[in-house]
Protein backbone atom coordinates (compact mmCIF):
# COMPACT_ATOMS: atom_id res chain seq x y z
CA UNK A 1 0.00 0.00 0.00
CA UNK A 2 1.51 3.35 -0.94
CA UNK A 3 1.15 6.45 1.19
CA UNK A 4 -1.39 8.25 -1.03
CA UNK A 5 -4.02 5.61 -0.46
CA UNK A 6 -3.43 5.58 3.30
CA UNK A 7 -3.83 9.33 3.34
CA UNK A 8 -7.00 9.13 1.26
CA UNK A 9 -8.43 6.51 3.57
CA UNK A 10 -7.74 8.45 6.76
CA UNK A 11 -9.06 11.57 5.05
CA UNK A 12 -12.27 9.72 4.28
CA UNK A 13 -12.40 8.48 7.88
CA UNK A 14 -12.02 12.02 9.17
CA UNK A 15 -14.77 13.17 6.83
CA UNK A 16 -17.11 10.47 8.13
CA UNK A 17 -16.28 11.39 11.75
CA UNK A 18 -17.01 15.08 11.13
CA UNK A 19 -20.35 14.32 9.52
CA UNK A 20 -21.42 12.03 12.32
CA UNK A 21 -20.40 14.35 15.11
CA UNK A 22 -22.38 17.12 13.41
CA UNK A 23 -25.36 14.78 13.16
CA UNK A 24 -25.37 14.19 16.92
CA UNK A 25 -25.55 11.17 19.16
CA UNK A 26 -25.49 7.64 17.89
CA UNK A 27 -28.07 6.53 20.38
CA UNK A 28 -31.44 5.45 19.16
CA UNK A 29 -33.71 8.35 19.98
CA UNK A 30 -37.33 8.24 20.91
CA UNK A 31 -39.44 11.07 19.57
CA UNK A 32 -40.52 13.68 22.08
CA UNK A 33 -44.19 13.25 22.72
CA UNK A 34 -46.40 15.72 24.53
CA UNK A 35 -49.38 13.45 25.25
CA UNK A 36 -49.92 13.25 28.99
CA UNK A 37 -51.71 10.66 31.05
CA UNK A 38 -54.99 12.54 31.63
CA UNK A 39 -57.95 11.15 33.49
CA UNK A 40 -56.83 11.99 37.03
CA UNK A 41 -59.70 13.28 39.08
CA UNK A 42 -57.66 15.25 41.60
CA UNK A 43 -57.69 19.01 42.11
CA UNK A 44 -54.33 19.39 40.41
CA UNK A 45 -55.77 18.19 37.03
CA UNK A 46 -56.28 21.55 35.31
CA UNK A 47 -52.95 22.84 36.62
CA UNK A 48 -51.19 19.80 35.22
CA UNK A 49 -52.81 20.30 31.84
CA UNK A 50 -51.87 23.95 31.78
CA UNK A 51 -48.29 23.04 32.64
CA UNK A 52 -48.29 20.40 29.90
CA UNK A 53 -49.66 22.94 27.45
CA UNK A 54 -46.90 25.36 28.39
CA UNK A 55 -44.26 22.66 27.96
CA UNK A 56 -45.62 21.78 24.56
CA UNK A 57 -45.55 25.40 23.50
CA UNK A 58 -41.99 25.82 24.71
CA UNK A 59 -41.07 22.64 22.94
CA UNK A 60 -42.57 23.91 19.71
CA UNK A 61 -40.89 27.28 20.15
CA UNK A 62 -37.55 25.55 20.63
CA UNK A 63 -38.04 23.63 17.40
CA UNK A 64 -39.06 26.71 15.45
CA UNK A 65 -36.05 28.64 16.80
CA UNK A 66 -33.69 25.88 15.71
CA UNK A 67 -35.23 25.77 12.26
CA UNK A 68 -35.04 29.53 11.98
CA UNK A 69 -31.32 29.41 12.60
CA UNK A 70 -30.63 27.11 9.67
CA UNK A 71 -33.41 27.93 7.21
CA UNK A 72 -32.21 29.43 3.95
CA UNK A 73 -32.48 33.20 4.25
CA UNK A 74 -33.46 34.08 0.70
CA UNK A 75 -36.24 31.53 0.57
CA UNK A 76 -38.18 33.04 -2.31
CA UNK A 77 -35.17 33.35 -4.62
CA UNK A 78 -33.75 29.98 -3.65
CA UNK A 79 -36.98 28.12 -4.28
CA UNK A 80 -37.44 29.95 -7.58
CA UNK A 81 -33.94 28.92 -8.70
CA UNK A 82 -34.29 25.29 -7.70
CA UNK A 83 -34.98 23.65 -11.05
CA UNK A 84 -34.21 20.05 -11.95
CA UNK A 85 -34.18 18.10 -15.19
CA UNK A 86 -36.73 15.34 -15.35
CA UNK A 87 -35.34 12.01 -14.22
CA UNK A 88 -36.68 8.50 -13.99
CA UNK B 1 -43.15 -20.87 -2.71
CA UNK B 2 -42.08 -17.27 -2.22
CA UNK B 3 -38.38 -16.73 -2.81
CA UNK B 4 -36.08 -14.62 -0.67
CA UNK B 5 -36.83 -10.98 -1.26
CA UNK B 6 -33.41 -9.75 -2.22
CA UNK B 7 -33.80 -6.03 -2.69
CA UNK B 8 -32.11 -2.74 -3.39
CA UNK B 9 -33.01 0.88 -3.98
CA UNK B 10 -31.80 3.40 -6.55
CA UNK B 11 -32.17 7.02 -5.51
CA UNK B 12 -31.87 9.95 -7.92
CA UNK B 13 -30.83 13.04 -6.01
CA UNK B 14 -31.59 16.67 -6.82
CA UNK B 15 -28.55 18.84 -7.42
CA UNK B 16 -28.08 22.58 -7.58
CA UNK B 17 -25.27 25.09 -7.39
CA UNK B 18 -26.17 28.01 -5.15
CA UNK B 19 -24.74 31.21 -6.53
CA UNK B 20 -24.68 29.91 -10.12
CA UNK B 21 -28.15 29.83 -11.71
CA UNK B 22 -26.69 28.76 -15.08
CA UNK B 23 -24.87 25.72 -13.76
CA UNK B 24 -24.78 22.64 -15.95
CA UNK B 25 -26.30 19.74 -14.03
CA UNK B 26 -24.55 16.98 -15.96
CA UNK B 27 -21.02 18.28 -15.48
CA UNK B 28 -21.87 19.07 -11.84
CA UNK B 29 -22.94 15.46 -11.39
CA UNK B 30 -19.73 14.22 -12.97
CA UNK B 31 -17.74 16.47 -10.66
CA UNK B 32 -19.68 15.19 -7.67
CA UNK B 33 -19.39 11.51 -8.45
CA UNK B 34 -15.67 11.78 -9.20
CA UNK B 35 -15.05 13.74 -6.02
CA UNK B 36 -15.69 10.56 -4.05
CA UNK B 37 -12.40 8.73 -3.98
CA UNK B 38 -11.87 5.17 -2.91
CA UNK B 39 -8.53 3.44 -2.65
CA UNK B 40 -9.20 1.09 -5.49
CA UNK B 41 -10.49 3.78 -7.82
CA UNK B 42 -9.15 2.80 -11.17
CA UNK B 43 -10.61 3.24 -14.60
CA UNK B 44 -13.50 0.83 -14.42
CA UNK B 45 -16.31 0.61 -16.93
CA UNK B 46 -19.94 -0.07 -16.19
CA UNK B 47 -20.61 -3.06 -18.39
CA UNK B 48 -23.72 -2.09 -20.38
CA UNK B 49 -23.39 -5.05 -22.69
CA UNK B 50 -26.03 -7.24 -21.06
CA UNK B 51 -28.44 -4.46 -20.25
CA UNK B 52 -31.83 -4.52 -21.90
CA UNK B 53 -34.02 -1.65 -20.75
CA UNK B 54 -36.43 -2.13 -23.66
CA UNK B 55 -37.60 -5.57 -22.59
CA UNK B 56 -41.15 -5.41 -21.27
CA UNK B 57 -42.39 -7.80 -18.60
CA UNK B 58 -45.61 -8.30 -20.53
CA UNK B 59 -43.57 -10.32 -22.99
CA UNK B 60 -42.30 -8.15 -25.80
CA UNK B 61 -39.39 -5.98 -26.81
CA UNK B 62 -39.84 -2.32 -27.58
CA UNK B 63 -38.11 -0.85 -30.59
CA UNK B 64 -35.71 1.88 -29.72
CA UNK B 65 -32.26 3.22 -29.19
CA UNK B 66 -30.39 1.82 -26.23
CA UNK B 67 -28.15 4.48 -24.79
CA UNK B 68 -24.55 3.41 -24.15
CA UNK B 69 -21.91 6.01 -23.35
CA UNK B 70 -18.46 5.77 -24.95
CA UNK B 71 -15.60 4.50 -22.81
CA UNK B 72 -14.38 7.88 -21.55
CA UNK B 73 -17.88 9.02 -20.70
CA UNK B 74 -18.58 5.66 -19.09
CA UNK B 75 -15.61 5.82 -16.78
CA UNK B 76 -16.34 9.43 -15.86
CA UNK B 77 -19.97 8.74 -15.01
CA UNK B 78 -19.88 5.37 -13.31
CA UNK B 79 -18.33 4.39 -10.03
CA UNK B 80 -18.71 0.99 -8.44
CA UNK B 81 -17.82 1.10 -4.79
CA UNK B 82 -16.16 -1.33 -2.38
CA UNK B 83 -19.46 -1.68 -0.51
CA UNK B 84 -20.95 -3.11 -3.71
CA UNK B 85 -22.96 -0.01 -4.58
CA UNK B 86 -23.17 1.81 -7.88
CA UNK B 87 -22.75 5.57 -7.75
CA UNK B 88 -23.25 7.29 -11.08
CA UNK B 89 -24.69 10.01 -13.22
CA UNK B 90 -28.16 9.18 -14.55
CA UNK B 91 -29.28 11.81 -17.06
CA UNK B 92 -28.90 14.99 -15.00
CA UNK B 93 -28.97 13.50 -11.53
CA UNK B 94 -26.47 11.81 -9.28
CA UNK B 95 -27.81 8.37 -8.49
CA UNK B 96 -26.92 5.89 -5.80
CA UNK B 97 -27.93 2.26 -6.16
CA UNK B 98 -27.27 0.42 -2.96
CA UNK B 99 -25.90 -3.12 -2.98
CA UNK B 100 -28.26 -6.09 -2.89
CA UNK B 101 -29.49 -6.98 0.60
CA UNK B 102 -31.56 -9.86 1.98
CA UNK B 103 -33.58 -8.00 4.60
CA UNK B 104 -35.14 -4.62 5.21
CA UNK B 105 -32.94 -3.68 8.13
CA UNK B 106 -29.86 -3.93 5.90
CA UNK B 107 -31.79 -2.00 3.28
CA UNK B 108 -32.23 0.91 5.69
CA UNK B 109 -28.53 0.77 6.60
CA UNK B 110 -27.37 0.77 3.00
CA UNK B 111 -29.75 3.40 1.71
CA UNK B 112 -28.59 5.64 4.57
CA UNK B 113 -24.95 4.86 3.75
CA UNK B 114 -25.76 6.27 0.32
CA UNK B 115 -26.75 9.57 1.92
CA UNK B 116 -23.39 9.69 3.72
CA UNK B 117 -21.52 9.02 0.51
CA UNK B 118 -23.44 11.72 -1.34
CA UNK B 119 -22.70 14.20 1.46
CA UNK B 120 -19.00 13.30 1.58
CA UNK B 121 -18.64 13.75 -2.16
CA UNK B 122 -20.58 17.01 -1.99
CA UNK B 123 -18.06 18.39 0.49
CA UNK B 124 -15.15 17.29 -1.67
CA UNK B 125 -16.73 18.72 -4.82
CA UNK B 126 -17.39 22.03 -3.06
CA UNK B 127 -13.72 22.41 -2.30
CA UNK B 128 -13.17 22.48 -6.06
CA UNK B 129 -15.83 25.06 -6.86
CA UNK B 130 -14.91 28.75 -7.01
CA UNK B 131 -16.60 30.64 -4.16
CA UNK B 132 -19.33 31.71 -3.66
CA UNK B 133 -20.62 28.78 -5.70
CA UNK B 134 -21.87 26.03 -3.43
CA UNK B 135 -23.15 22.61 -4.47
CA UNK B 136 -26.25 21.39 -2.69
CA UNK B 137 -27.86 17.94 -2.84
CA UNK B 138 -31.45 16.98 -2.04
CA UNK B 139 -32.95 13.57 -1.43
CA UNK B 140 -36.38 14.34 -2.86
CA UNK B 141 -38.43 13.87 -6.04
CA UNK B 142 -39.75 17.19 -7.24
CA UNK B 143 -38.70 20.78 -7.96
CA UNK B 144 -42.16 22.42 -7.90
CA UNK B 145 -41.67 23.34 -11.55
CA UNK B 146 -43.20 20.20 -13.01
CA UNK B 147 -40.04 18.08 -13.03
CA UNK B 148 -39.76 14.85 -11.13
CA UNK B 149 -36.98 12.35 -10.48
CA UNK B 150 -37.28 8.96 -8.92
CA UNK B 151 -36.52 6.85 -5.91
CA UNK B 152 -36.84 3.30 -7.14
CA UNK B 153 -37.11 0.01 -5.32
CA UNK B 154 -36.13 -3.38 -6.68
CA UNK B 155 -37.40 -6.72 -5.44
CA UNK B 156 -36.37 -10.19 -6.54
CA UNK B 157 -39.29 -12.37 -7.51
CA UNK B 158 -39.93 -15.86 -8.79
CA UNK B 159 -40.36 -15.58 -12.55
CA UNK B 160 -43.15 -18.13 -12.52
CA UNK B 161 -45.47 -15.63 -10.83
CA UNK B 162 -47.64 -14.21 -13.56
CA UNK B 163 -47.13 -10.55 -14.24
CA UNK B 164 -50.88 -10.14 -14.60
CA UNK B 165 -51.34 -11.36 -11.01
CA UNK B 166 -48.63 -9.01 -9.82
CA UNK B 167 -50.37 -6.06 -11.48
CA UNK B 168 -53.82 -6.93 -10.13
CA UNK B 169 -52.76 -7.39 -6.52
CA UNK B 170 -50.13 -4.71 -6.37
CA UNK B 171 -52.04 -1.83 -7.95
CA UNK B 172 -54.33 -1.02 -4.98
CA UNK B 173 -51.41 -1.54 -2.62
CA UNK B 174 -49.22 0.95 -4.49
CA UNK B 175 -52.01 3.51 -4.73
CA UNK B 176 -52.50 3.47 -0.95
CA UNK B 177 -49.18 2.63 0.72
CA UNK B 178 -48.21 6.30 0.54
CA UNK B 179 -50.20 6.87 3.75
CA UNK B 180 -47.22 5.41 5.62
CA UNK B 181 -44.51 5.94 2.94
CA UNK B 182 -45.11 9.41 1.57
CA UNK B 183 -42.46 12.13 1.98
CA UNK B 184 -44.96 14.99 1.91
CA UNK B 185 -45.15 17.95 -0.42
CA UNK B 186 -46.34 21.54 -0.33
CA UNK B 187 -48.63 22.32 -3.26
CA UNK B 188 -49.60 20.36 -6.36
CA UNK B 189 -47.97 19.79 -9.77
CA UNK B 190 -48.42 18.47 -13.24
CA UNK B 191 -51.84 20.04 -13.78
CA UNK B 192 -53.26 18.38 -10.66
CA UNK B 193 -55.86 20.10 -8.55
CA UNK B 194 -54.40 22.70 -6.22
CA UNK B 195 -53.78 21.63 -2.63
CA UNK B 196 -51.95 23.13 0.34
CA UNK B 197 -50.10 20.01 1.34
CA UNK B 198 -50.17 16.47 0.06
CA UNK B 199 -48.87 13.12 1.23
CA UNK B 200 -46.69 12.09 -1.71
CA UNK B 201 -43.98 13.90 -3.70
CA UNK B 202 -44.62 11.70 -6.73
CA UNK B 203 -48.38 11.06 -6.89
CA UNK B 204 -49.16 14.00 -9.20
CA UNK B 205 -46.76 12.65 -11.80
CA UNK B 206 -48.40 9.28 -12.43
CA UNK B 207 -50.44 9.22 -15.60
CA UNK B 208 -50.88 5.56 -16.54
CA UNK B 209 -51.43 2.27 -14.79
CA UNK B 210 -48.92 -0.08 -16.41
CA UNK B 211 -46.14 0.88 -18.82
CA UNK B 212 -42.46 0.62 -19.70
CA UNK B 213 -41.40 4.29 -19.66
CA UNK B 214 -40.04 5.83 -16.48
CA UNK B 215 -39.72 9.44 -17.56
CA UNK B 216 -42.90 10.47 -19.33
CA UNK B 217 -46.48 9.32 -18.76
CA UNK B 218 -45.19 7.55 -15.70
CA UNK B 219 -46.92 4.27 -14.77
CA UNK B 220 -47.87 3.17 -11.28
CA UNK B 221 -46.51 -0.23 -12.17
CA UNK B 222 -43.41 -0.30 -14.34
CA UNK B 223 -42.88 -3.21 -16.69
CA UNK B 224 -39.11 -2.99 -17.10
CA UNK B 225 -37.81 -6.53 -17.36
CA UNK B 226 -34.08 -6.54 -16.73
CA UNK B 227 -33.49 -9.13 -14.03
CA UNK B 228 -29.69 -8.67 -13.85
CA UNK B 229 -29.83 -12.31 -12.83
CA UNK B 230 -30.74 -15.72 -14.23
CA UNK B 231 -33.72 -14.74 -16.35
CA UNK B 232 -35.15 -18.25 -16.41
CA UNK B 233 -35.64 -18.11 -12.67
CA UNK B 234 -35.96 -14.49 -11.65
CA UNK B 235 -37.86 -11.33 -12.14
CA UNK B 236 -36.65 -8.03 -10.77
CA UNK B 237 -39.71 -5.96 -10.00
CA UNK B 238 -38.73 -2.35 -10.67
CA UNK B 239 -40.87 -0.02 -8.57
CA UNK B 240 -40.97 3.67 -9.46
CA UNK B 241 -44.02 4.82 -7.53
CA UNK B 242 -42.31 5.62 -4.21
CA UNK B 243 -40.98 8.79 -2.67
CA UNK B 244 -37.44 9.49 -1.52
CA UNK B 245 -37.57 8.93 2.23
CA UNK B 246 -35.31 10.23 4.97
CA UNK B 247 -37.00 8.75 8.01
CA UNK B 248 -35.50 5.32 8.77
CA UNK B 249 -38.85 4.20 10.17
CA UNK B 250 -40.52 5.10 6.88
CA UNK B 251 -37.90 3.38 4.70
CA UNK B 252 -38.25 0.31 6.92
CA UNK B 253 -42.03 0.18 6.51
CA UNK B 254 -41.88 0.98 2.82
CA UNK B 255 -39.58 -1.87 1.83
CA UNK B 256 -40.62 -4.17 4.66
CA UNK B 257 -44.33 -4.13 3.91
CA UNK B 258 -43.87 -4.14 0.12
CA UNK B 259 -41.56 -7.16 0.16
CA UNK B 260 -44.05 -9.00 2.38
CA UNK B 261 -46.94 -8.23 0.03
CA UNK B 262 -44.85 -9.49 -2.89
CA UNK B 263 -44.17 -12.76 -1.07
CA UNK B 264 -47.89 -13.08 -0.49
CA UNK B 265 -48.57 -12.56 -4.18
CA UNK B 266 -46.01 -15.22 -5.03
CA UNK B 267 -47.70 -17.65 -2.63
CA UNK B 268 -51.19 -16.87 -3.88
CA UNK B 269 -52.11 -15.48 -0.47
CA UNK B 270 -53.95 -12.40 -1.73
CA UNK B 271 -57.46 -13.78 -1.72
CA UNK B 272 -59.45 -10.60 -2.11
CA UNK B 273 -59.97 -8.50 -5.15
CA UNK B 274 -59.28 -4.96 -4.06
CA UNK B 275 -59.16 -3.42 -7.53
CA UNK B 276 -59.86 0.26 -7.84
CA UNK B 277 -62.02 1.72 -10.60
CA UNK B 278 -59.42 4.33 -11.54
CA UNK B 279 -56.00 3.88 -9.91
CA UNK B 280 -54.43 6.91 -11.59
CA UNK B 281 -57.15 9.16 -10.22
CA UNK B 282 -57.11 7.42 -6.84
CA UNK B 283 -53.37 7.83 -6.27
CA UNK B 284 -53.82 11.59 -6.41
CA UNK B 285 -56.98 11.47 -4.37
CA UNK B 286 -55.14 9.65 -1.59
CA UNK B 287 -52.18 12.01 -1.78
CA UNK B 288 -54.31 15.15 -1.67
CA UNK B 289 -56.08 14.03 1.50
CA UNK B 290 -53.83 14.23 4.58
CA UNK B 291 -56.77 13.15 6.77
CA UNK B 292 -56.64 9.77 4.97
CA UNK B 293 -60.42 9.49 5.04
CA UNK B 294 -61.29 9.88 1.37
CA UNK B 295 -63.40 6.94 0.15
CA UNK B 296 -62.00 5.51 -3.07
CA UNK B 297 -64.17 4.00 -5.78
CA UNK B 298 -63.56 0.26 -6.14
CA UNK B 299 -64.23 -1.83 -9.21
CA UNK B 300 -66.88 -3.80 -7.34
CA UNK B 301 -68.97 -0.67 -6.78
CA UNK B 302 -68.05 -0.23 -3.13
CA UNK B 303 -65.92 2.49 -1.61
CA UNK B 304 -62.96 2.02 0.71
CA UNK B 305 -60.54 4.49 2.24
CA UNK B 306 -56.77 4.08 1.83
CA UNK B 307 -56.54 3.00 5.48
CA UNK B 308 -59.24 0.35 4.97
CA UNK B 309 -57.51 -0.95 1.87
CA UNK B 310 -54.18 -1.23 3.66
CA UNK B 311 -55.97 -2.90 6.58
CA UNK B 312 -57.29 -5.51 4.15
CA UNK B 313 -53.71 -6.28 3.10
CA UNK B 314 -52.63 -6.36 6.74
CA UNK B 315 -55.38 -8.86 7.59
CA UNK B 316 -54.19 -11.14 4.84
CA UNK B 317 -50.61 -10.72 6.02
CA UNK B 318 -51.59 -11.71 9.55
CA UNK B 319 -53.24 -14.84 8.22
CA UNK B 320 -50.25 -15.54 5.97
CA UNK B 321 -47.79 -15.38 8.85
CA UNK B 322 -50.04 -17.02 11.47
CA UNK B 323 -48.77 -20.55 10.97
CA UNK B 324 -45.14 -21.39 11.45
CA UNK B 325 -42.36 -19.19 12.75
CA UNK B 326 -42.00 -15.78 11.21
CA UNK B 327 -38.69 -14.07 10.69
CA UNK B 328 -38.29 -11.55 13.57
CA UNK B 329 -37.74 -8.63 11.19
CA UNK B 330 -40.91 -9.50 9.26
CA UNK B 331 -42.80 -9.79 12.56
CA UNK B 332 -41.52 -6.37 13.58
CA UNK B 333 -42.52 -4.87 10.22
CA UNK B 334 -46.05 -6.25 10.61
CA UNK B 335 -46.30 -4.89 14.13
CA UNK B 336 -45.24 -1.41 13.02
CA UNK B 337 -47.55 -1.55 10.00
CA UNK B 338 -50.44 -2.42 12.30
CA UNK B 339 -49.52 0.42 14.65
CA UNK B 340 -49.30 2.86 11.75
CA UNK B 341 -52.77 1.95 10.49
CA UNK B 342 -54.24 2.30 13.98
CA UNK B 343 -52.78 5.79 14.25
CA UNK B 344 -53.94 6.73 10.77
CA UNK B 345 -57.46 5.67 11.67
CA UNK B 346 -57.54 7.98 14.68
CA UNK B 347 -55.35 10.89 13.65
CA UNK B 348 -52.45 10.65 11.19
CA UNK B 349 -50.51 13.26 13.16
CA UNK B 350 -49.97 10.59 15.84
CA UNK B 351 -47.29 9.28 13.48
CA UNK B 352 -45.14 12.36 14.02
CA UNK B 353 -41.60 11.14 14.57
CA UNK B 354 -42.15 8.04 12.47
CA UNK B 355 -43.44 8.86 8.99
CA UNK B 356 -41.81 11.48 6.76
CA UNK B 357 -44.97 13.26 5.51
CA UNK B 358 -46.37 13.60 9.02
CA UNK B 359 -43.06 14.87 10.41
CA UNK B 360 -42.79 17.40 7.63
CA UNK B 361 -46.39 18.58 8.00
CA UNK B 362 -46.06 18.88 11.76
CA UNK B 363 -42.82 20.83 11.47
CA UNK B 364 -44.24 23.20 8.85
CA UNK B 365 -47.46 23.78 10.79
CA UNK B 366 -45.52 24.63 13.96
CA UNK B 367 -43.44 27.09 11.99
CA UNK B 368 -46.47 28.61 10.24
CA UNK B 369 -48.32 29.09 13.52
CA UNK B 370 -45.43 30.75 15.28
CA UNK B 371 -44.59 33.03 12.36
CA UNK B 372 -48.15 33.65 11.11
CA UNK B 373 -47.44 32.30 7.65
CA UNK B 374 -49.67 30.46 5.21
CA UNK B 375 -49.13 27.55 2.86
CA UNK B 376 -48.21 29.86 -0.01
CA UNK B 377 -45.37 31.60 1.85
CA UNK B 378 -41.90 31.20 0.34
CA UNK B 379 -40.53 30.05 3.70
CA UNK B 380 -43.03 27.21 3.72
CA UNK B 381 -41.85 26.15 0.26
CA UNK B 382 -38.30 26.41 1.54
CA UNK B 383 -39.11 24.19 4.53
CA UNK B 384 -40.51 21.61 2.11
CA UNK B 385 -37.24 21.58 0.19
CA UNK B 386 -34.82 21.93 3.08
CA UNK B 387 -36.32 18.90 4.82
CA UNK B 388 -34.44 16.93 2.14
CA UNK B 389 -31.12 18.83 2.28
CA UNK B 390 -28.27 16.39 2.84
CA UNK B 391 -26.09 18.73 4.89
CA UNK B 392 -26.23 17.36 8.46
CA UNK B 393 -26.16 20.86 9.94
CA UNK B 394 -28.82 22.33 7.61
CA UNK B 395 -31.06 19.46 6.52
CA UNK B 396 -34.33 19.68 8.44
CA UNK B 397 -34.86 15.93 8.69
CA UNK B 398 -31.42 15.70 10.31
CA UNK B 399 -32.36 18.54 12.63
CA UNK B 400 -35.43 16.60 13.77
CA UNK B 401 -33.28 13.50 14.23
CA UNK B 402 -30.74 15.44 16.28
CA UNK B 403 -33.52 16.75 18.50
CA UNK B 404 -34.81 13.26 19.21
CA UNK B 405 -37.90 13.85 17.05
CA UNK B 406 -37.24 11.03 14.61
CA UNK B 407 -37.58 7.42 15.64
CA UNK B 408 -34.68 5.41 14.33
CA UNK B 409 -34.34 1.80 13.26
CA UNK B 410 -30.56 1.49 12.89
CA UNK B 411 -27.61 3.41 14.33
CA UNK B 412 -24.81 5.58 13.01
CA UNK B 413 -22.13 2.95 13.60
CA UNK B 414 -23.93 0.49 11.34
CA UNK B 415 -24.41 3.12 8.66
CA UNK B 416 -20.81 4.26 8.69
CA UNK B 417 -19.60 0.65 8.45
CA UNK B 418 -21.79 0.17 5.39
CA UNK B 419 -20.09 3.08 3.63
CA UNK B 420 -17.12 0.78 3.04
CA UNK B 421 -18.36 -2.74 3.63
CA UNK B 422 -20.72 -4.73 1.43
CA UNK B 423 -23.53 -6.89 2.82
CA UNK B 424 -22.15 -10.33 3.58
CA UNK B 425 -25.06 -12.38 2.37
CA UNK B 426 -25.47 -11.47 -1.30
CA UNK B 427 -23.30 -11.31 -4.43
CA UNK B 428 -22.58 -7.68 -3.46
CA UNK B 429 -19.97 -9.19 -1.17
CA UNK B 430 -18.03 -10.70 -4.05
CA UNK B 431 -18.32 -7.52 -6.10
CA UNK B 432 -17.19 -5.25 -3.28
CA UNK B 433 -14.35 -7.47 -2.14
CA UNK B 434 -13.07 -7.91 -5.69
CA UNK B 435 -12.98 -4.14 -6.08
CA UNK B 436 -11.23 -3.70 -2.76
CA UNK B 437 -8.69 -6.42 -3.39
CA UNK B 438 -8.13 -6.37 -7.14
CA UNK B 439 -9.30 -2.86 -8.07
CA UNK B 440 -6.42 -2.25 -10.48
CA UNK B 441 -7.23 -5.36 -12.45
CA UNK B 442 -10.99 -4.79 -12.72
CA UNK B 443 -12.01 -3.85 -16.26
CA UNK B 444 -15.79 -3.65 -15.99
CA UNK B 445 -18.66 -4.30 -13.61
CA UNK B 446 -22.40 -4.84 -13.75
CA UNK B 447 -24.84 -6.17 -11.19
CA UNK B 448 -24.46 -9.71 -12.50
CA UNK B 449 -20.86 -9.81 -13.69
CA UNK B 450 -17.35 -8.56 -13.06
CA UNK B 451 -14.57 -8.53 -15.66
CA UNK B 452 -10.85 -8.60 -15.15
CA UNK B 453 -8.08 -7.44 -17.44
CA UNK B 454 -5.00 -9.43 -16.52
CA UNK B 455 -1.57 -8.95 -18.06
CA UNK B 456 -2.56 -8.29 -21.66
CA UNK B 457 -4.79 -11.37 -21.72
CA UNK B 458 -8.31 -11.20 -23.11
CA UNK B 459 -10.82 -9.78 -20.63
CA UNK B 460 -12.28 -12.45 -18.37
CA UNK B 461 -15.90 -11.88 -17.42
CA UNK B 462 -17.13 -13.70 -14.33
CA UNK B 463 -20.88 -14.18 -14.31
CA UNK B 464 -22.85 -13.69 -11.12
CA UNK B 465 -26.35 -14.66 -12.16
CA UNK B 466 -27.43 -15.73 -8.67
CA UNK B 467 -28.00 -12.84 -6.27
CA UNK B 468 -27.58 -15.16 -3.28
CA UNK B 469 -24.29 -16.67 -4.42
CA UNK B 470 -20.97 -14.87 -3.98
CA UNK B 471 -21.64 -14.32 -0.30
CA UNK B 472 -18.94 -14.21 2.34
CA UNK B 473 -19.66 -17.85 3.19
CA UNK B 474 -19.24 -18.83 -0.45
CA UNK B 475 -16.17 -16.89 -1.48
CA UNK B 476 -14.13 -15.89 1.56
CA UNK B 477 -11.78 -18.81 1.22
CA UNK B 478 -11.48 -18.36 -2.53
CA UNK B 479 -10.57 -14.69 -2.09
CA UNK B 480 -8.10 -15.47 0.66
CA UNK B 481 -6.34 -18.00 -1.50
CA UNK B 482 -6.17 -15.62 -4.48
CA UNK B 483 -3.65 -12.84 -3.85
CA UNK B 484 -4.08 -11.47 -7.39
CA UNK B 485 -6.86 -11.28 -9.96
CA UNK B 486 -4.94 -13.76 -12.11
CA UNK B 487 -5.01 -16.20 -9.17
CA UNK B 488 -8.73 -15.62 -8.74
CA UNK B 489 -9.49 -16.38 -12.36
CA UNK B 490 -7.26 -19.44 -12.25
CA UNK B 491 -8.88 -20.70 -9.03
CA UNK B 492 -12.37 -20.16 -10.40
CA UNK B 493 -11.50 -22.29 -13.40
CA UNK B 494 -10.10 -25.11 -11.27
Amino acid sequence: MHTTTTRQKSHADAAIAVIFSAAGSTQKQQPKKGGGEGGEADAKGPQKLAKKGKELKEDMDALVDEIDEVLEENAEEFVKNYVQRGGE
Amino acid sequence: MAIAKVMGTEVEYGITIKGDPDFDPISSCVLLVNAYREDHAGEILWDYDQENPLADARGFQVDGEKYTPNQQENIARNKTLVNGARYYVDHAHPEYSCPEVTNVRDLVIHEKAGERILEMSRREANALLPPPAQMLIYKNNSDRKGNSYGSHENYLMDRRTSFKQIVEHLMPFFVTRQIFCGAGKVGAENRSQAVDFQISQRADFFETEVALDTMVKRPIINTRDEPHADREKYRRLHVIVGDANLSEYTIYLRNGVTSLVLSMIEDGAIGKSLSLRDPVRAIKEVSHDPTCRSALQMDNGKRMSAVELQAAYLDMALAYTASGSTDPIVADVISKWEHALECLRRDPMELDGKIDWVMKKSMIESFMERKSLDWQSPQVEMLDLQYHDLRPDKGLYYLLERQGRAERIVDDAEISAAVRMPPQDTRAYFRGECLRKYGDAVFGVNWDSISFGVDGEPIKRILMAEPLKGTKAHVEELLESSPTAADLVKNLRA
